[in-house]
Protein backbone atom coordinates (compact mmCIF):
# COMPACT_ATOMS: atom_id res chain seq x y z
CA UNK A 1 0.00 0.00 0.00
CA UNK A 2 1.01 3.62 -0.38
CA UNK A 3 2.78 4.79 2.79
CA UNK A 4 2.83 8.46 1.97
CA UNK A 5 1.70 10.83 -0.77
CA UNK A 6 3.40 14.18 -1.26
CA UNK A 7 3.81 16.70 -4.04
CA UNK A 8 6.83 16.75 -6.30
CA UNK A 9 6.79 20.35 -7.44
CA UNK A 10 3.40 21.73 -8.51
CA UNK A 11 2.64 19.26 -11.30
CA UNK A 12 3.37 15.80 -9.92
CA UNK A 13 2.35 13.46 -7.13
CA UNK A 14 4.97 11.39 -5.32
CA UNK A 15 3.68 8.07 -3.95
CA UNK A 16 6.03 6.35 -1.54
CA UNK A 17 5.50 2.62 -0.99
CA UNK A 18 8.26 2.20 1.62
CA UNK A 19 12.03 2.19 1.85
CA UNK A 20 12.69 -1.44 1.01
CA UNK A 21 13.29 -2.75 -2.46
CA UNK A 22 11.69 -6.13 -2.86
CA UNK A 23 9.25 -7.88 -5.13
CA UNK A 24 6.26 -7.41 -2.82
CA UNK A 25 6.62 -3.64 -2.57
CA UNK A 26 7.39 -3.34 -6.28
CA UNK A 27 4.33 -5.46 -7.15
CA UNK A 28 2.20 -2.93 -5.26
CA UNK A 29 3.72 -0.10 -7.29
CA UNK A 30 3.05 -1.99 -10.52
CA UNK A 31 -0.52 -2.75 -9.46
CA UNK A 32 -1.26 0.96 -9.00
CA UNK A 33 0.57 1.82 -12.20
CA UNK A 34 -1.40 -0.67 -14.32
CA UNK A 35 -4.70 0.17 -12.72
CA UNK A 36 -4.28 3.93 -13.28
CA UNK A 37 -2.93 3.45 -16.77
CA UNK A 38 -5.94 1.41 -17.78
CA UNK A 39 -8.31 4.10 -16.55
CA UNK A 40 -6.66 6.68 -18.79
CA UNK A 41 -7.50 9.56 -16.45
CA UNK A 42 -7.95 12.99 -18.03
CA UNK A 43 -5.17 15.36 -16.97
CA UNK A 44 -2.61 12.70 -16.05
CA UNK A 45 0.32 13.06 -18.44
CA UNK A 46 2.71 10.40 -17.14
CA UNK A 47 3.02 7.54 -14.68
CA UNK A 48 6.54 6.55 -13.65
CA UNK A 49 6.80 3.40 -11.56
CA UNK A 50 10.16 2.55 -9.99
CA UNK A 51 11.35 0.09 -7.32
CA UNK A 52 9.30 1.55 -4.49
CA UNK A 53 7.83 4.81 -5.79
CA UNK A 54 5.20 5.91 -8.29
CA UNK A 55 5.33 9.40 -9.72
CA UNK A 56 2.19 10.75 -11.35
CA UNK A 57 2.66 13.83 -13.53
CA UNK A 58 -0.32 15.92 -14.50
CA UNK A 59 -1.31 18.88 -16.64
CA UNK A 60 -1.73 21.86 -14.33
CA UNK A 61 -4.17 23.36 -16.82
CA UNK A 62 -6.56 20.47 -16.28
CA UNK A 63 -6.16 19.36 -12.69
CA UNK A 64 -4.05 19.86 -9.55
CA UNK A 65 -2.35 18.08 -6.66
CA UNK A 66 -5.42 17.96 -4.39
CA UNK A 67 -7.66 16.46 -7.07
CA UNK A 68 -5.19 13.76 -8.10
CA UNK A 69 -4.35 12.96 -4.47
CA UNK A 70 -8.03 12.40 -3.68
CA UNK A 71 -8.38 10.24 -6.74
CA UNK A 72 -5.41 8.07 -5.77
CA UNK A 73 -6.59 7.72 -2.19
CA UNK A 74 -9.94 6.45 -3.42
CA UNK A 75 -8.50 4.25 -6.15
CA UNK A 76 -9.58 0.62 -6.03
CA UNK A 77 -6.59 -1.07 -7.53
CA UNK A 78 -7.29 -4.07 -9.68
CA UNK A 79 -5.47 -7.26 -8.99
CA UNK A 80 -2.86 -7.90 -11.66
CA UNK A 81 -4.29 -9.97 -14.46
CA UNK A 82 -1.74 -12.77 -14.72
CA UNK A 83 -2.35 -12.86 -18.48
CA UNK A 84 -0.57 -9.54 -18.72
CA UNK A 85 2.55 -10.93 -17.12
CA UNK A 86 4.83 -12.22 -19.81
CA UNK A 87 7.65 -14.71 -19.46
CA UNK A 88 10.45 -13.69 -21.79
CA UNK A 89 13.57 -15.52 -22.83
CA UNK A 90 16.60 -13.40 -23.70
CA UNK A 91 19.31 -15.13 -25.76
CA UNK A 92 22.70 -13.90 -24.56
CA UNK A 93 26.16 -14.49 -25.92
CA UNK A 94 29.02 -14.31 -23.42
CA UNK A 95 32.04 -14.56 -25.71
CA UNK A 96 34.99 -12.36 -24.72
CA UNK A 97 34.20 -9.72 -27.33
CA UNK A 98 30.89 -9.03 -25.50
CA UNK A 99 31.81 -9.80 -21.87
CA UNK A 100 33.64 -6.52 -21.32
CA UNK A 101 33.84 -6.76 -17.53
CA UNK A 102 33.99 -10.51 -16.87
CA UNK A 103 37.62 -10.28 -15.72
CA UNK A 104 36.75 -7.54 -13.25
CA UNK A 105 33.87 -9.65 -11.91
CA UNK A 106 36.11 -12.73 -11.62
CA UNK A 107 38.66 -10.86 -9.55
CA UNK A 108 36.29 -8.71 -7.45
CA UNK A 109 33.86 -11.55 -6.70
CA UNK A 110 36.62 -14.18 -6.43
CA UNK A 111 34.61 -16.48 -8.69
CA UNK A 112 35.51 -18.30 -11.89
CA UNK A 113 33.59 -17.15 -14.93
CA UNK A 114 31.98 -20.58 -15.34
CA UNK A 115 30.46 -20.19 -11.89
CA UNK A 116 29.34 -16.61 -12.56
CA UNK A 117 27.53 -17.67 -15.72
CA UNK A 118 26.09 -20.78 -14.13
CA UNK A 119 24.53 -18.72 -11.34
CA UNK A 120 23.41 -15.97 -13.69
CA UNK A 121 21.67 -18.22 -16.21
CA UNK A 122 19.90 -20.52 -13.80
CA UNK A 123 17.77 -17.81 -12.23
CA UNK A 124 14.51 -16.25 -13.33
CA UNK A 125 14.38 -12.46 -12.95
CA UNK A 126 11.58 -10.03 -12.22
CA UNK A 127 11.30 -6.69 -14.04
CA UNK A 128 11.07 -3.95 -11.41
CA UNK A 129 10.96 -1.03 -13.81
CA UNK A 130 11.99 0.21 -17.23
CA UNK A 131 13.56 3.51 -18.09
CA UNK A 132 16.59 5.76 -17.73
CA UNK A 133 17.00 5.14 -21.46
CA UNK A 134 14.07 3.93 -23.56
CA UNK A 135 13.11 0.36 -22.80
CA UNK A 136 15.97 -0.48 -20.42
CA UNK A 137 14.70 -3.12 -17.96
CA UNK A 138 15.88 -3.30 -14.34
CA UNK A 139 15.79 -6.99 -13.45
CA UNK A 140 16.21 -8.60 -10.07
CA UNK A 141 17.32 -10.22 -7.94
CA UNK A 142 20.80 -11.48 -8.64
CA UNK A 143 22.26 -14.20 -6.45
CA UNK A 144 24.10 -12.62 -3.53
CA UNK A 145 27.50 -13.85 -4.76
CA UNK A 146 27.12 -11.91 -8.06
CA UNK A 147 26.50 -8.49 -6.54
CA UNK A 148 29.03 -5.77 -7.30
CA UNK A 149 29.06 -1.98 -7.52
CA UNK A 150 29.13 0.02 -10.72
CA UNK A 151 32.44 0.67 -12.48
CA UNK A 152 34.42 3.44 -10.78
CA UNK A 153 34.44 5.38 -14.02
CA UNK A 154 31.44 4.79 -16.28
CA UNK A 155 32.04 3.90 -19.92
CA UNK A 156 31.36 6.67 -22.40
CA UNK A 157 29.80 4.10 -24.74
CA UNK A 158 28.25 0.81 -23.76
CA UNK A 159 27.36 -1.19 -26.90
CA UNK A 160 23.72 -1.79 -27.76
CA UNK A 161 22.43 -5.13 -26.45
CA UNK A 162 24.92 -5.28 -23.57
CA UNK A 163 23.77 -7.23 -20.52
CA UNK A 164 25.07 -5.65 -17.32
CA UNK A 165 25.11 -6.31 -13.60
CA UNK A 166 25.10 -3.91 -10.65
CA UNK A 167 24.20 -4.63 -7.04
CA UNK A 168 21.10 -6.85 -7.01
CA UNK A 169 20.09 -6.05 -10.59
CA UNK A 170 20.73 -6.98 -14.21
CA UNK A 171 19.90 -4.67 -17.10
CA UNK A 172 20.06 -4.53 -20.89
CA UNK A 173 21.30 -1.51 -22.85
CA UNK A 174 18.62 -0.96 -25.49
CA UNK A 175 20.90 1.30 -27.49
CA UNK A 176 24.47 2.58 -27.27
CA UNK A 177 24.67 4.83 -24.26
CA UNK A 178 27.03 5.91 -21.50
CA UNK A 179 26.86 3.63 -18.47
CA UNK A 180 28.68 2.02 -15.57
CA UNK A 181 27.23 -1.47 -15.25
CA UNK A 182 29.48 -4.56 -15.34
CA UNK A 183 28.97 -6.04 -18.79
CA UNK A 184 28.89 -9.83 -19.02
CA UNK A 185 27.38 -10.47 -22.46
CA UNK A 186 25.25 -9.21 -25.32
CA UNK A 187 21.84 -10.09 -26.69
CA UNK A 188 20.87 -9.94 -30.38
CA UNK A 189 17.23 -9.60 -29.30
CA UNK A 190 15.44 -6.31 -29.98
CA UNK A 191 14.53 -5.08 -26.50
CA UNK A 192 13.15 -1.72 -27.66
CA UNK A 193 11.58 -1.22 -31.08
CA UNK A 194 11.03 2.48 -31.73
CA UNK A 195 9.18 1.74 -34.97
CA UNK A 196 6.28 0.28 -32.98
CA UNK A 197 3.52 2.74 -32.19
CA UNK A 198 2.19 0.41 -29.51
CA UNK A 199 4.25 -1.53 -26.98
CA UNK A 200 7.76 -0.71 -28.21
CA UNK A 201 9.09 -2.40 -25.04
CA UNK A 202 9.75 -6.12 -25.11
CA UNK A 203 9.98 -6.26 -21.30
CA UNK A 204 7.59 -4.41 -19.00
CA UNK A 205 7.43 -3.97 -15.21
CA UNK A 206 6.07 -7.15 -13.65
CA UNK A 207 7.29 -9.46 -16.44
CA UNK A 208 9.71 -12.31 -15.75
CA UNK A 209 12.89 -12.82 -17.72
CA UNK A 210 15.18 -15.79 -18.18
CA UNK A 211 18.50 -15.40 -19.96
CA UNK A 212 19.59 -18.22 -22.29
CA UNK A 213 23.23 -18.72 -23.18
CA UNK A 214 23.92 -18.83 -26.92
CA UNK A 215 27.07 -19.34 -29.00
CA UNK A 216 28.67 -16.73 -31.23
CA UNK A 217 27.34 -18.62 -34.25
CA UNK A 218 23.80 -18.53 -32.89
CA UNK A 219 24.29 -14.85 -32.12
CA UNK A 220 25.38 -14.06 -35.68
CA UNK A 221 22.54 -16.06 -37.20
CA UNK A 222 19.90 -14.73 -34.83
CA UNK A 223 16.68 -13.79 -36.57
CA UNK A 224 13.58 -12.59 -34.80
CA UNK B 1 8.97 18.70 -54.10
CA UNK B 2 7.21 21.91 -54.89
CA UNK B 3 7.39 23.87 -51.64
CA UNK B 4 10.35 23.28 -49.39
CA UNK B 5 12.91 24.72 -46.97
CA UNK B 6 16.51 24.17 -48.00
CA UNK B 7 18.89 24.35 -45.04
CA UNK B 8 21.98 26.26 -46.19
CA UNK B 9 23.38 26.41 -42.65
CA UNK B 10 21.90 24.17 -39.98
CA UNK B 11 22.78 26.23 -36.90
CA UNK B 12 23.88 24.81 -33.57
CA UNK B 13 20.91 22.76 -32.44
CA UNK B 14 17.98 23.11 -34.80
CA UNK B 15 15.10 20.64 -34.44
CA UNK B 16 11.37 20.22 -35.00
CA UNK B 17 9.36 20.54 -31.79
CA UNK B 18 5.74 20.57 -30.65
CA UNK B 19 4.02 20.04 -27.30
CA UNK B 20 5.83 16.77 -26.63
CA UNK B 21 4.94 13.14 -25.90
CA UNK B 22 2.71 12.01 -23.10
CA UNK B 23 2.42 8.74 -21.20
CA UNK B 24 5.76 7.22 -22.17
CA UNK B 25 7.90 7.91 -19.08
CA UNK B 26 7.26 4.35 -17.86
CA UNK B 27 9.10 2.93 -20.86
CA UNK B 28 11.93 5.47 -20.67
CA UNK B 29 10.85 7.96 -23.32
CA UNK B 30 11.13 11.62 -22.23
CA UNK B 31 8.46 14.28 -22.70
CA UNK B 32 10.55 16.54 -24.99
CA UNK B 33 8.64 19.24 -26.92
CA UNK B 34 9.49 22.93 -27.33
CA UNK B 35 11.64 24.07 -24.40
CA UNK B 36 9.89 27.43 -24.09
CA UNK B 37 6.25 26.44 -24.47
CA UNK B 38 4.96 30.02 -24.37
CA UNK B 39 7.04 31.19 -27.30
CA UNK B 40 6.15 27.99 -29.17
CA UNK B 41 2.43 28.64 -28.69
CA UNK B 42 2.76 32.33 -29.59
CA UNK B 43 4.50 31.42 -32.84
CA UNK B 44 1.64 29.15 -33.89
CA UNK B 45 -1.01 31.64 -32.77
CA UNK B 46 0.43 34.59 -34.70
CA UNK B 47 0.60 32.55 -37.88
CA UNK B 48 -2.96 31.25 -37.32
CA UNK B 49 -2.07 27.59 -36.73
CA UNK B 50 -3.48 25.27 -34.14
CA UNK B 51 -1.42 25.68 -30.98
CA UNK B 52 0.32 22.27 -31.16
CA UNK B 53 1.62 22.41 -34.76
CA UNK B 54 5.28 21.45 -35.31
CA UNK B 55 7.66 24.42 -35.46
CA UNK B 56 11.40 24.81 -35.92
CA UNK B 57 13.28 25.35 -32.66
CA UNK B 58 16.82 26.71 -32.73
CA UNK B 59 19.37 27.50 -30.04
CA UNK B 60 22.01 30.28 -30.03
CA UNK B 61 22.92 30.40 -33.72
CA UNK B 62 19.91 29.54 -35.90
CA UNK B 63 19.66 28.17 -39.43
CA UNK B 64 20.06 29.93 -42.78
CA UNK B 65 17.09 28.77 -44.83
CA UNK B 66 16.41 29.16 -48.53
CA UNK B 67 12.77 28.96 -49.47
CA UNK B 68 11.60 27.32 -52.67
CA UNK B 69 7.94 27.39 -53.73
CA UNK B 70 4.72 29.36 -53.60
CA UNK B 71 4.36 32.42 -51.38
CA UNK B 72 4.26 31.54 -47.68
CA UNK B 73 4.24 33.39 -44.35
CA UNK B 74 6.47 32.86 -41.37
CA UNK B 75 6.99 34.29 -37.91
CA UNK B 76 9.86 34.06 -35.43
CA UNK B 77 9.34 34.25 -31.67
CA UNK B 78 11.76 34.62 -28.79
CA UNK B 79 14.49 37.21 -28.57
CA UNK B 80 16.12 36.64 -31.94
CA UNK B 81 18.26 38.58 -34.40
CA UNK B 82 17.44 37.65 -38.00
CA UNK B 83 17.18 39.04 -41.48
CA UNK B 84 15.26 38.25 -44.63
CA UNK B 85 17.14 38.25 -47.92
CA UNK B 86 15.11 38.94 -51.04
CA UNK B 87 17.51 39.05 -53.98
CA UNK B 88 19.91 41.91 -53.24
CA UNK B 89 17.55 43.42 -50.65
CA UNK B 90 18.00 42.68 -46.94
CA UNK B 91 15.29 43.29 -44.34
CA UNK B 92 16.07 43.36 -40.63
CA UNK B 93 13.48 41.06 -39.03
CA UNK B 94 11.36 41.69 -35.94
CA UNK B 95 10.14 38.90 -33.69
CA UNK B 96 6.37 38.42 -33.33
CA UNK B 97 5.85 39.94 -36.77
CA UNK B 98 4.67 38.15 -39.89
CA UNK B 99 6.69 38.11 -43.08
CA UNK B 100 5.79 36.82 -46.50
CA UNK B 101 8.48 35.08 -48.55
CA UNK B 102 8.60 33.89 -52.15
CA UNK B 103 10.60 31.42 -54.19
CA UNK B 104 14.34 32.02 -53.69
CA UNK B 105 14.05 34.22 -50.58
CA UNK B 106 16.23 33.42 -47.58
CA UNK B 107 15.77 33.63 -43.81
CA UNK B 108 19.04 34.12 -41.94
CA UNK B 109 18.60 33.47 -38.22
CA UNK B 110 21.81 35.01 -36.95
CA UNK B 111 21.45 34.37 -33.22
CA UNK B 112 19.31 34.49 -30.15
CA UNK B 113 19.92 37.66 -28.19
CA UNK B 114 21.08 36.98 -24.58
CA UNK B 115 18.72 33.99 -24.53
CA UNK B 116 18.82 30.41 -25.78
CA UNK B 117 15.79 29.27 -27.79
CA UNK B 118 13.81 30.76 -30.65
CA UNK B 119 10.96 29.43 -32.79
CA UNK B 120 10.02 29.65 -36.45
CA UNK B 121 6.47 28.81 -37.54
CA UNK B 122 4.94 28.86 -41.02
CA UNK B 123 1.32 28.98 -42.13
CA UNK B 124 1.73 25.50 -43.46
CA UNK B 125 2.54 21.95 -42.55
CA UNK B 126 5.94 20.35 -42.85
CA UNK B 127 5.87 16.81 -44.21
CA UNK B 128 6.99 15.07 -41.04
CA UNK B 129 6.85 11.54 -39.77
CA UNK B 130 5.56 11.64 -36.22
CA UNK B 131 6.73 9.23 -33.54
CA UNK B 132 4.26 8.39 -30.79
CA UNK B 133 2.08 11.27 -31.86
CA UNK B 134 4.78 13.95 -31.80
CA UNK B 135 7.42 15.36 -34.15
CA UNK B 136 9.66 16.42 -31.25
CA UNK B 137 13.26 15.50 -31.90
CA UNK B 138 15.31 14.14 -29.02
CA UNK B 139 18.81 13.88 -30.45
CA UNK B 140 20.27 11.91 -27.51
CA UNK B 141 17.61 9.19 -27.68
CA UNK B 142 17.31 9.46 -31.50
CA UNK B 143 13.57 9.87 -31.26
CA UNK B 144 11.24 11.98 -33.42
CA UNK B 145 11.06 13.37 -36.95
CA UNK B 146 14.19 13.56 -39.14
CA UNK B 147 15.28 10.18 -37.65
CA UNK B 148 15.70 11.86 -34.29
CA UNK B 149 18.58 13.99 -35.58
CA UNK B 150 19.15 17.73 -35.53
CA UNK B 151 19.13 19.63 -38.84
CA UNK B 152 22.15 19.16 -41.09
CA UNK B 153 23.51 21.44 -43.80
CA UNK B 154 21.87 20.96 -47.21
CA UNK B 155 18.86 19.07 -45.88
CA UNK B 156 15.49 19.81 -47.48
CA UNK B 157 12.18 19.82 -45.66
CA UNK B 158 9.04 19.60 -47.73
CA UNK B 159 5.98 21.66 -46.90
CA UNK B 160 3.04 19.46 -47.82
CA UNK B 161 0.37 22.11 -47.42
CA UNK B 162 0.19 25.90 -47.23
CA UNK B 163 -2.80 27.04 -45.22
CA UNK B 164 -4.77 30.22 -45.86
CA UNK B 165 -4.84 31.14 -42.21
CA UNK B 166 -6.12 34.32 -40.67
CA UNK B 167 -2.73 35.86 -40.23
CA UNK B 168 -2.09 38.65 -37.76
CA UNK B 169 0.46 41.25 -38.69
CA UNK B 170 2.17 41.47 -35.35
CA UNK B 171 1.97 41.07 -31.62
CA UNK B 172 3.48 43.33 -28.99
CA UNK B 173 5.38 41.18 -26.60
CA UNK B 174 8.73 41.50 -24.91
CA UNK B 175 10.39 38.56 -23.19
CA UNK B 176 11.32 39.37 -19.62
CA UNK B 177 14.41 38.08 -17.89
CA UNK B 178 14.12 36.04 -14.77
CA UNK B 179 16.77 36.08 -12.06
CA UNK B 180 14.92 34.52 -9.16
CA UNK B 181 13.72 31.03 -9.91
CA UNK B 182 10.94 29.95 -7.61
CA UNK B 183 11.26 26.46 -6.24
CA UNK B 184 9.16 24.05 -4.16
CA UNK B 185 11.23 21.97 -1.73
CA UNK B 186 12.08 18.53 -3.10
CA UNK B 187 11.40 15.11 -1.61
CA UNK B 188 15.01 14.81 -0.35
CA UNK B 189 15.37 18.36 0.94
CA UNK B 190 16.38 17.04 4.36
CA UNK B 191 19.33 15.14 2.92
CA UNK B 192 21.24 18.42 2.93
CA UNK B 193 23.01 20.16 5.79
CA UNK B 194 21.51 23.33 7.31
CA UNK B 195 24.37 25.19 5.70
CA UNK B 196 23.63 23.47 2.36
CA UNK B 197 19.95 24.43 2.49
CA UNK B 198 20.91 28.01 3.29
CA UNK B 199 23.35 28.14 0.40
CA UNK B 200 20.70 26.77 -1.96
CA UNK B 201 18.21 29.53 -1.21
CA UNK B 202 20.60 32.42 -0.58
CA UNK B 203 23.61 32.15 -2.84
CA UNK B 204 24.02 32.88 -6.50
CA UNK B 205 24.55 30.10 -9.07
CA UNK B 206 25.96 30.36 -12.56
CA UNK B 207 24.51 28.47 -15.55
CA UNK B 208 27.34 26.27 -16.87
CA UNK B 209 28.32 25.62 -20.47
CA UNK B 210 27.37 21.98 -19.96
CA UNK B 211 23.71 22.83 -20.40
CA UNK B 212 21.53 21.34 -23.10
CA UNK B 213 17.96 20.17 -23.69
CA UNK B 214 18.45 17.39 -21.11
CA UNK B 215 19.64 19.42 -18.20
CA UNK B 216 20.98 22.69 -16.87
CA UNK B 217 24.14 22.34 -14.82
CA UNK B 218 24.81 25.02 -12.24
CA UNK B 219 28.02 26.12 -10.61
CA UNK B 220 28.38 27.84 -7.28
CA UNK B 221 29.09 27.09 -3.63
CA UNK B 222 28.82 23.34 -2.98
CA UNK B 223 25.66 22.02 -1.34
CA UNK B 224 26.63 19.54 1.33
CA UNK B 225 24.72 16.26 1.64
CA UNK B 226 24.64 14.75 5.15
CA UNK B 227 22.49 11.66 4.51
CA UNK B 228 23.33 9.89 1.25
CA UNK B 229 24.49 11.14 -2.13
CA UNK B 230 22.50 8.36 -3.84
CA UNK B 231 18.85 7.38 -3.58
CA UNK B 232 17.02 4.38 -5.04
CA UNK B 233 16.47 5.26 -8.69
CA UNK B 234 13.05 6.77 -9.17
CA UNK B 235 11.06 8.89 -11.61
CA UNK B 236 12.04 12.41 -12.65
CA UNK B 237 10.01 15.27 -14.07
CA UNK B 238 11.12 18.44 -15.78
CA UNK B 239 12.19 21.12 -13.34
CA UNK B 240 13.51 18.68 -10.71
CA UNK B 241 16.80 19.88 -9.21
CA UNK B 242 19.11 16.99 -8.36
CA UNK B 243 22.33 17.39 -6.40
CA UNK B 244 24.92 14.66 -7.09
CA UNK B 245 27.90 13.91 -4.86
CA UNK B 246 29.93 16.84 -6.22
CA UNK B 247 27.43 19.29 -4.66
CA UNK B 248 26.55 21.11 -7.90
CA UNK B 249 22.83 21.24 -8.73
CA UNK B 250 21.46 20.01 -12.06
CA UNK B 251 17.98 21.06 -13.25
CA UNK B 252 16.18 18.43 -15.34
CA UNK B 253 14.97 19.90 -18.63
CA UNK B 254 12.56 18.64 -21.31
CA UNK B 255 14.73 15.79 -22.73
CA UNK B 256 15.80 14.47 -19.30
CA UNK B 257 16.29 10.75 -18.60
CA UNK B 258 13.11 9.33 -17.08
CA UNK B 259 14.64 8.00 -13.87
CA UNK B 260 17.54 9.06 -11.73
CA UNK B 261 19.26 8.29 -8.49
CA UNK B 262 20.44 11.62 -7.08
CA UNK B 263 18.69 13.40 -4.20
CA UNK B 264 16.10 15.99 -5.20
CA UNK B 265 16.59 19.28 -3.36
CA UNK B 266 13.78 21.13 -5.14
CA UNK B 267 11.52 21.51 -8.16
CA UNK B 268 11.22 24.64 -10.31
CA UNK B 269 7.60 25.82 -10.42
CA UNK B 270 5.74 25.44 -13.72
CA UNK B 271 5.25 29.21 -14.07
CA UNK B 272 9.02 29.82 -14.18
CA UNK B 273 10.10 26.98 -16.47
CA UNK B 274 9.85 28.78 -19.85
CA UNK B 275 12.01 31.64 -18.62
CA UNK B 276 14.46 29.35 -16.84
CA UNK B 277 15.36 27.52 -20.06
CA UNK B 278 16.10 30.84 -21.76
CA UNK B 279 19.02 31.54 -19.39
CA UNK B 280 22.24 31.20 -21.36
CA UNK B 281 25.53 29.89 -19.93
CA UNK B 282 27.15 32.47 -17.68
CA UNK B 283 23.77 33.81 -16.41
CA UNK B 284 23.46 34.24 -12.65
CA UNK B 285 20.42 32.92 -10.82
CA UNK B 286 19.08 32.62 -7.29
CA UNK B 287 16.47 30.20 -6.00
CA UNK B 288 13.54 31.33 -3.89
CA UNK B 289 11.36 29.04 -1.83
CA UNK B 290 7.62 29.03 -2.46
CA UNK B 291 4.73 26.86 -1.30
CA UNK B 292 2.46 24.72 -3.46
CA UNK B 293 -0.63 26.92 -3.38
CA UNK B 294 1.32 30.07 -4.35
CA UNK B 295 2.97 28.10 -7.16
CA UNK B 296 -0.45 27.04 -8.43
CA UNK B 297 -1.70 30.63 -8.37
CA UNK B 298 1.40 31.83 -10.21
CA UNK B 299 0.86 29.20 -12.89
CA UNK B 300 -2.77 30.31 -13.36
CA UNK B 301 -1.59 33.91 -13.77
CA UNK B 302 1.14 32.89 -16.19
CA UNK B 303 -1.32 30.85 -18.24
CA UNK B 304 -3.86 33.69 -18.21
CA UNK B 305 -1.18 36.05 -19.48
CA UNK B 306 -0.42 33.68 -22.38
CA UNK B 307 -4.14 33.33 -23.15
CA UNK B 308 -4.58 37.11 -23.10
CA UNK B 309 -1.74 37.56 -25.56
CA UNK B 310 -3.33 35.00 -27.87
CA UNK B 311 -6.86 36.37 -27.56
CA UNK B 312 -5.71 39.90 -28.42
CA UNK B 313 -4.71 38.64 -31.85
Amino acid sequence: MIKNISNLGDAALYCDFGDEVNKDINSQVIKYFRSLKERNIEGITNLTPSYNKLIISFDLNKTNFREIKKLIENENVNEIDENFVKKIEIPTCCEDIFALDIKRLESKLSLKREKIYENFFEKEYFCYMTGFIAGMPFLGDLEKNLRLNRLDTPRVKVPKGSVGLTEQFANIYTYESPGGWNIIGNTPSKIFDSSKEKNPNLINPGDTVKFKKISLEEYDNFNE
Amino acid sequence: MSNYFEILRAGINTTFQDNGRKNLYHIGVPFSGAMDQRNFRLANSIIGNKSHFPVIEFAYQGPLIKYNGDEINFVITGDVIFKIIKGDKEIQGNCYENYSIKDGDEIDIISTNKSVYGYLAINGEFDLKLQWGSCSINTKAMIGSNNGEKFKDRQKFEIKKINSNRIVKKMNYINTKIERIRVIKGTNFDYFSDQGKKIFFEKEFTVSKLTDRMGMRLEGPKIENVVNTNIRSEGLIKGVIQVPADGNPIVMLSDHGTIGGYPKIGVVISADYDRLVQLSPGSKIKFQEINLSDAETLFKLYEMETQNLISQL
